[in-house]
């Protein structure tokens, strides 16, 4: 019952400082802290914004529960939880591809095409047989990998803008999915549809262990490799990354594979659940805008450089809270998107201003600093 | 705020030395000159597939029907070029096609205080966005899908997901009728007229101080604001064009298509790609209004191509999303003329020399 | 040096999440993913080109097309004043155990109210729970909407059976195969499952409610244009989207018989929008003349008759749905033409059974309620009974005698 409401604040520490694990906690040692800078030197301002976030989803939590209770309904019941987890999976593997992409200063539109050829591929490789499932899974998770690096290359070798780029390739993909595909097409093995039903005691699916996996190996990446101090990099300026000598294909590339993967695992969790591949599945979850809105509403800046898996994860969860009490109160479905508008914008910006604010100089401080000349410049997407 | 742009660089841009024709020249090679090009590429190919195409009567009707999609694009354009999105553009035309329908019914009275109103929501939620994103400091990606989600799901929950009917058919002749018996052409669809003021008005903004400091905005806002610019209410100013373009859009869209739930749907991304498609670089700064509609125009004459191809339909939007790569990957070359001058030490290259595309540098 | 460091989480994550799918599918062979990697070198376009043979028909089901050929013209049980009671004599199943007293609660599936045919049924659905909830056979209807998401619509009916102390399941299945497993879950719980308007793949629930289907639809419509064209006449078919089972054997019957009788058909997607319908047949019209217009949904029938008389072209031959907008530009025009119907009053049945299953009175297995076209000749009688209603509001909606008719719809009162 209270499983979520213990882990909710304390997510946000947990996977983040696996080298200081003493350090959990809102009222953080300076030491530690001070060691994260030196770690990677833009850990301590990431702070303040994701911290904000899980405060955000505490109050719609809160909220939540509150309301629920008012219906009748217990909010930490087994089903509500198994709920709520479960629709942050999907969406969740997809945002934190998105959160990749957005970091290195692209952006992925292509997504709901990429889900929906996933679950087709596997679906048709599979054919119900358990015997099939890992060349079906490989022959996915390749297709989507060579996806994403047709996107890394137009963005990163032609100079095409992330989000034309992905809304072509996106394009393509979808017109040789209603060609080549119409209706349901294949079937899952057995094996994949029983995870999708499966879990730790009724409570938590094996879709979001998969979840929290792919989430705490995607911040790994960000912050002990070169790689992902790269992305970074380049998201914060490309040109200053390029001058400093860091090769600028490389991670955008990596950024876009590494996404369309994630997603085409998503894709697979959905295949999981369906039990058929569908060329409209991606499209129906609107998985395009809501991984973009999850992912900024997770406090990574849209023009890239800026952000972190963890508060993407914050971003998806209040996405699901808000969808599950507002399916327990039966709102009018056309007041959903009216609320969700509302709530997006809102919770952006309770932190937005003050995490931009906030935000040091990128070059030792010696520059003058006109906090709202930052503010502006925090608006401003560094085109290719 | 016009002392603000009183400061020319006293190197002119290579754009705007040399004669008339070597600038014409000079410019058709950047992206917003490129569009051009591809829209007369298409125009040749479109005509070659249907020579009917070609005449003036079925051209102006051609141009009369995109008139609604490249004056949304131009409103795109003064967002983008500030350095923004505008993603609420098409719920903003849904709300005026059902206010179109719902409040002015067949009471032509009521045509001209419709239009007044249709005009004050633009302005609402062009400042709703622009106050957004500037004063609140919320990316405007994710303002303007909030509006969009919002104001796409409060008018369709007030009006049961549907508007009663269309609107008088006065009021539809604006998006549906013309002048009629006009020489040469036949008829002239009131919906050009408005296209073409729009356009010259756009032109006009973008040579005004405000164009000026919209496009310095977009391109360095820290550099904007040090010299005296208001840059919240120059943003805020481009969300405002932006919902009144979408506003006169939509009023376009009821006469010529009719009251639907879907009007509008997905208009945001077709200006997106325009602008884009324009020559216009997403993140500010670079990009000319004109530019702008051409790239709606060249979207729009593509759809018609792969019609008249007869072009499978399944296939389609693999045909658009392929030339949409392409055409920007082509103009993302041609930048190697204008690209960031002020970015560089040293007078703008020469033409002659293009920079090296980034992926050669960078070698440790 | 920094290499080091990094290595160990990655090892640590990377044993994690083997693991996880260790616990998940423990029969996956390792060797197995050796395989298939001829791929890899491929574009993203030819993968599995092999296994999907790109078949035009594959929609196309004879067995099912030549029932629902048969069916337009059975006879129905019942009264026909009651059309959403009327079926087609076959299987009946016996509810005797589901036989309640006093008031109970029905939870309620529903796909989406994303477009007119939706929303007018639910009004319609609503009025009837209230007609219903007045006699006592229904406490409370549960309602969760899917948004037209596959996905939702599982965890829905999911949440449905753990949270919803449910007495009886309705489902309107957002798609066929994706929900079967869902569907099979809620009949699981022993409680009775109406499904109705789309179908799934077991026969597990207690009814299974639907007009005849989109094979008669696509015969109606396609054998009267066949009627009033001539052989290699052009017709331009405006579809909604791809993908869509209802809507995609629509197209499969209409498209096999222009084929078979010599007419020439071009297809469109128009997401229903009425300005892509105009721009598709003011470019249909600019080159050559199309004589017939074919919808597999009438909604933006009248953008679609108003790119002819902008155009200036003569009105053609057209088939629509008997959606408001469509019949009143149809009498206006006097153009020749055909309003097929995909029974909005089904939306009534599915609450009307539950008060059949409640009372423990048998039902059909699969109730198929009649499925007929509006003609010219009794357009005026639908016209006149629908007076005042809005443009998006559908004939044949009946619900005229249940409480609220007229203002309800009138006002498109959504809950």
């Amino acid at each position: 019952m209270s499983a979520t409401a213990a882990r909710t604040p304390g997510t946000p520490e947990s996977p983040r400082t696996p080298s200081t694990p003493d350090g959990p906690g809102a009222t953080e040692p300076k030491e530690s802290a001070r060691r994260r800078r030196a770690a990677r030197p833009k850990g301590a301002r990431r702070l303040d914004s994701t911290a904000l976030i899980y405060l955000v989803l505490v109050g719609v939590v809160v909220v939540s529960v509150v309301l629920t209770g008012i219906e009748g309904r217990n909010f930490f019941s087994q089903g509500n939880i198994w709920a709520i987890l479960t629709a942050m999976s999907v969406l969740g593997l997809i945002a934190i591809g998105q959160t990749l992409v957005i970091l290195v200063g692209s952006l992925d539109l292509s997504v709901p095409y990429v889900v929906s050829l996933s679950t087709l591929i596997a679906a048709g490789g599979m054919k119900g047989l358990d015997a099939n499932v890992p060349a079906a899974v490989f022959n996915t998770l390749v297709v989507a990998a060579v996806i994403g690096l047709a996107m890394g290359v137009l963005v990163s070798v032609f100079d095409v803008h992330g989000f034309i780029a992905s809304l072509g390739v996106g394009l393509i993909v979808s017109g040789y999915l209603a060609t080549n595909y119409q209706g349901s097409h294949g079937a899952a093995a057995p094996d994949l549809r029983l995870m999708g039903r499966s879990g730790i005691a009724s409570i938590i699916p094996t879709a979001f262990l998969l979840l929290l996996v792919a989430a705490a190996l995607v911040t790994l990446v960000l912050r002990y490799t070169r790689l992902g101090h790269h992305l970074y990099a380049i998201g914060g300026n490309r040109d200053v990354a390029r001058m400093s000598g860091v090769r600028t294909a490389l991670p955008v590339i990596s950024a876009h594979v590494m996404c369309s993967v994630l997603v085409a695992i998503a894709g697979l969790l959905l295949l999981s659940r369906t039990g058929v591949g569908s060329p409209t599945i991606g499209s129906q979850g609107r998985y395009d805008l809501l991984s973009i809105a999850a992912v900024v509403l997770g406090g990574t800046l849209l023009a890239g450089g800026k952000g972190s898996v963890i508060g993407t994860m914050g971003g998806v969860a209040i996405f699901a809270v808000l969808d599950n009490v507002m399916g327990v109160m039966q709102v009018n479905p056309f007041l959903k998107d009216f609320v969700r508008g509302l709530v997006i914008v809102l919770a952006v910006a309770v932190y937005a201003r003050r995490s931009v604010v906030r935000r040091p100089p990128r070059f030792g401080g010696t520059r003058p600093v006109l906090p709202g000349a930052i503010a502006g410049s925090t608006q401003k997407g560094e085109g290719a | 705020m016009s002392t603000a742009t009183s400061s020319p660089t006293t190197r002119p841009l290579p754009l705007t030395e040399g004669s008339f024709l070597q600038r014409v020249v000079r410019g058709a090679v950047t992206p917003g000159g490129a569009v051009f090009i591809l829209l007369a590429v298409l125009f040749v190919a479109v005509v070659a597939v249907n020579p009917s195409f070609g005449e003036p009567p079925q051209l102006i009707r051609f141009i009369g029907r995109t008139a609604p999609i490249v004056i949304a694009a131009m409103g795109q354009y003064y967002v983008i070029v500030s350095g923004e999105f505008d993603l609420s553009m098409g719920a903003v035309i849904a709300t005026q096609v059902v206010i179109a329908g719902n409040y002015i019914g067949e009471d032509e009275s009521r045509v001209l205080p419709a239009i007044g109103l249709m005009l004050l929501i633009g302005v609402v939620v062009g400042l709703v966005n622009g106050l957004g994103t500037t004063l609140l400091k919320v990316p405007s990606f994710i303002v303007t899908l909030g509006t969009m989600l919002a104001l796409g799901g409060l008018v369709r929950f007030l009006t049961g997901g549907a508007a009663t009917g269309n609107p008088v058919d006065t009021f539809r002749e604006i998006g549906r009728g013309g002048i009629q018996d006009v020489p040469v052409l036949e008829v002239l669809p009131y919906s050009v007229i408005i296209l073409v003021a729009v356009a010259a008005g756009s032109v006009w903004l973008m040579r005004s101080p405000f164009g000026r400091t919209l496009i310095a905005a977009g391109d360095n806002p820290d550099a904007a604001t040090l010299a005296g610019a208001h840059v919240w209410w120059i943003k805020t100013r481009a969300f405002i064009l932006s919902s009144l373009s979408a506003t006169v859009a939509g009023i376009l869209l009821v006469g010529y298509a009719g009251v639907h739930p879907s009007v509008g749907a997905g208009y945001e991304f077709q200006a997106i790609t325009a602008v884009v498609l324009g020559g216009v670089v997403l993140g500010g700064g670079r990009g000319w209004v004109l530019s702008a509609a051409a790239g709606a125009l060249a979207l729009e004459l593509l759809f018609s191509f792969l019609n008249f191809q007869e072009v499978e339909s399944t296939w389609r939007n693999s045909v658009q999303g392929l030339i949409i790569i392409l055409a920007v990957a082509v103009a993302a070359r041609a930048w190697s003329l204008g690209r960031r001058p002020s970015s560089r030490p040293a007078p703008p290259a020469p033409p002659s020399t293009p920079a090296r595309p980034g992926t050669e540098t960078g070698d440790n | 040096m920094r290499h080091k460091i990094h290595r160990a989480p990655m090892a640590v994550a990377s044993a994690l999440l083997l693991g996880v799918f260790a616990t998940s599918c423990s029969t996956e062979d390792p060797t197995g993913s050796t395989t298939g990697t001829d791929e890899s070198s491929e574009t993203s376009e030819s993968p599995d080109a092999s296994e999907s043979p790109a078949e035009e028909q594959e929609w196309f089901d004879q067995e099912l097309y030549d029932t629902q050929f048969e069916q337009r013209s059975a006879t129905f049980e019942g009264d026909p004043e009651e059309p959403y009671l009327q079926y087609i004599d076959g299987e009946m199943t016996d509810t005797a155990e589901y036989k309640a007293n006093g008031p109970m609660k029905a939870c309620f599936a529903n796909a989406s109210i994303s477009n007119p045919w939706r929303q007018t049924g639910w009004i319609t659905m609503n009025q009837q729970l209230k007609d219903l909830q007045d006699q006592g056979v229904i406490s409370e209807m549960e309602t969760r909407d899917a948004g037209d998401d596959d996905n939702t619509q599982i965890a829905d009916i999911d949440y449905f059976i753990s949270e919803g102390n449910c007495d009886a399941f309705i489902i309107s299945p957002n798609s066929t195969a994706a929900m079967t497993d869902a569907v099979e879950r809620a009949c699981e719980t022993g409680k009775p499952v109406v499904v109705f308007d789309r179908g799934v793949q077991t026969d597990c629930a207690t009814t299974f409610i639907h007009p005849i289907g989109g094979f008669a639809w696509g015969i109606d419509t396609a054998e009267f244009l066949i009627d009033n064209l001539e052989e290699g006449d052009k017709v331009v078919a405006l579809r909604i989207l791809p993908g869509v089972d209802v809507l995609e054997q629509r197209w499969a019957a209409a498209e096999k018989l222009f084929e078979e009788n010599g007419i020439e058909a071009v297809d469109y997607f128009t997401g229903a929008d009425p300005t892509e319908i105009k721009k598709i047949i003011t470019d249909e019209l600019g080159k050559g003349e199309v004589q017939g217009v074919w919808m597999d949904a009438g909604d933006g029938a009248v953008a679609a008759i108003e790119a002819f008389e902008d155009f200036g072209a003569d009105y053609p031959v057209m088939t629509g749905e008997d959606e408001m907008s469509f019949l009143r530009k149809w009498e206006e025009t006097g153009l020749t033409g055909l309003a097929p119907v995909y029974s909005n009053f089904q939306w009534r049945t599915p609450l009307l059974a539950l008060q059949k299953i409640f009372a423990g009175e048998e039902v059909p297995k699969e109730w198929v309620l009649p499925q007929t076209p509006i003609t010219e000749d009794e357009r005026a009688d639908y016209l006149e009974a629908n007076d005042g209603m809005p443009d998006g509001h559908y004939a044949k909606f009946g619900g005229e005698n249940l409480p609220g008719y007229p203002e309800v719809w009138q006002e498109r009162q959504i809950p």
